[in-house]
This record gives C-alpha cells, sequence and structure tokens, in this order.
C-alpha cells in the first residue's frame, strides 16, 4: 500500500477532480471561484495523462498533456475577459443576476 | 519505502489541502494563492512521473500567467465577495453527494485498474532512456512531426483566445489622443496658417 504506483497517481487524480465538482457546487454564486475549479478538473485529467504516460513508457499522454494545458491557458483568459465585461456592464458578477437570455 | 514515495506523499498532501482551500477560503484572493500552491505541488508530481518539461510548464503557465490574470480579475473587481458566498452550506449537502459518488466510482475504477499479463502494449512513441535524450527533447521530437497539426490547431487556438480577450475587454476611450489620417490629409494651407500683418513696435 505505502508502495508509490499508478493507483496512487490516479487516486490523487480522482480526488482532485472531486474537489473541483464540489467547488462547483459549494460556489454557485461565485464565478471565478467555479473557473478556479474548472483549473482544478483540468489538472487532474493531466495528472492521469501524465500518470498512464509514464506506466505505459509512451510519450503521447505528456503530449496531450500539453494540449490541455494549452486549452486550459486560452479558457481562463476568455472566461476572465467575459467577467470583467459582464462586470463592466452590470455591476455584479453572480451568478443568479446572469439571466439576460432567459425567454 | 523510498525518498520519491515520501516525497509523493508530502505532493499530493500539499496538492489535496490547498485544493480543499480553493474551493473553501473566504477571501478570492487567498483562494488563488493556494491555487498557486496547488498547481506548484502538482508540478512536483509531474516530476515525479519523469514530465519535467510539463512540471516547468505547469510552473510558468499557470503559475506565471494564469493564476497572476486570476489574482489581477480578482483583486481589480469591485465585489462584495461575502455576498456571493451567501448560501454556501445550502449547496453542501447535494455538492457532498454528488462529489462521494463520482470519487467512490473513480476509486473503485482506477483500484482495478491493472495492465493484464497477457496483453502486451506497444507505445506509439516510446519513452526514451534519460540518458541519451531529455524530455524536452523527446517531447519535441514528437510533438513537431506525429503531431505537428495538432500543434498548429493549438496554437490557432490560443490566437483566437487571445483575439478574443482583446475584443471582450477593449474599450474605446474618447479621452485618448488618437491619430487621425483622414483629418491630416485633409488640411490646407488656408485652415491651418494664419498670416498677420504685425505693425512695429506694437505686437499682435
Amino acid at each position: 500500500m505505502l508502495e508509490v504506483g499508478l493507483p496512487h497517481y490516479l487516486s490523487v487524480a480522482a480526488i482532485l477532480f472531486t474537489l473541483g465538482i464540489f467547488g462547483i457546487f459549494l460556489n454557485r454564486k461565485n464565478v471565478i471561484v467555479i473557473l478556479m475549479s474548472v483549473e482544478l478538473m483540468l489538472l487532474a485529467v493531466n495528472l492521469n495523462l501524465i500518470a498512464f504516460s509514464a506506466y505505459l513508457n509512451d510519450l503521447t499522454g505528456q503530449i496531450f498533456a500539453l494540449f490541455v494545458l494549452t486549452v486550459a491557458a486560452a479558457e481562463a483568459a476568455i472566461g476572465l475577459a467575459i467577467i470583467v465585461t459582464y462586470f463592466r456592464n452590470k455591476g455584479s458578477i453572480a451568478v443568479d443576476d446572469i439571466h439576460a437570455m432567459k425567454g | 519505502m523510498g525518498i520519491a514515495d515520501l516525497f509523493f506523499y508530502l505532493f499530493s498532501a500539499l496538492t489535496i489541502g490547498s485544493a480543499v482551500m480553493v474551493i473553501s477560503a473566504r477571501n478570492p484572493v487567498h483562494a488563488v494563492l493556494f491555487l498557486i500552491l496547488a498547481f506548484i505541488n502538482a508540478a512536483g508530481l509531474f516530476l515525479l512521473l519523469g514530465a519535467e518539461f510539463l512540471a516547468m510548464l505547469l510552473i510558468i503557465v499557470y503559475v506565471g500567467a494564469v493564476a497572476v490574470l486570476f489574482l489581477f480579475v480578482v483583486m481589480m473587481l469591485d465585489v462584495d465577495f461575502a455576498e456571493l458566498r451567501a448560501g454556501y452550506m445550502k449547496y453542501f449537502p447535494v455538492g457532498a453527494t454528488i462529489g462521494f459518488i463520482v470519487l467512490a466510482e473513480l476509486m473503485a475504477l482506477f483500484g482495478a485498474w491493472k495492465l493484464e499479463g497477457g496483453i502486451s502494449v506497444t507505445p506509439k512513441a516510446p519513452i526514451p532512456d534519460i540518458a541519451t535524450l531529455t524530455n524536452t527533447e523527446a517531447i519535441g521530437r514528437v510533438l513537431y512531426t506525429d503531431y505537428i497539426f495538432y500543434f498548429e490547431a493549438v496554437g490557432i487556438i490560443l490566437l483566437t483566445a487571445m483575439v478574443g480577450a482583446i475584443v471582450l475587454t477593449f474599450r474605446q476611450n474618447d479621452k485618448a489622443k488618437r491619430q487621425n489620417i483622414a483629418d491630416q490629409v485633409a488640411r490646407t494651407p488656408q485652415t491651418s496658417i494664419k498670416i498677420k500683418k504685425v505693425e512695429t513696435g506694437k505686437g499682435i
């Protein structure tokens, strides 16, 4: 049990992913913390990819982790830009207030 | 239990601990700082797995750029974060239930996962010996050959994100002085020069 192997890394990634989901539920109103939770979930995915890459001796996992990293960075940039624009227009970033497109 | 195993437990405990703080911190600035700590410790885990390049990339891209971006936005927006926390505990039961179910499923899956002895896995891009080729060089050799189109697609995604972020946050400011080329070209001597006859000893 103490000898570290693939299941240990996968468990850490699973716990991180669950914390990300939990964070989204817990901070239902705060968009910024929701974005941070999404980042945590993507980090867990990266950890999974790299753990499998190391244990299967295949570089492909690391390449895909690289792609996930860049897409996550782009997502964070766009998400924060939307938050800034929304705050300028409405003066609030509460998720409850975002219902202008509701029919 | 070797030193690497000890470091695994250290890094993973710190990563998970700071992830808990990210989602539960009262002050969002603290949440961002704990996010940085989580990323740094995850980079340590990447190092233990032999992915040195990605570990350094995680620190440069996430700690250096993304987390600082979060920090800027949190500090720039004048938001009453205490108000946003209202009803925080209301969602705790449903969140805990769903989180527990997901965690139990993932743990059951990963706990049972093992490579069957009979199945031989042939890696598409085997990791070369670290003595002959560094991790960065090995990634480069695969990334710029087999995955060149994906690499370029990622570049286009980043360009789109950059253009999108600038378009979204750019604000026309009337106070800023800008060059108006049409106005400059339309200038004539009549509109720009005034000739006055100055009489001696009088001034204008």
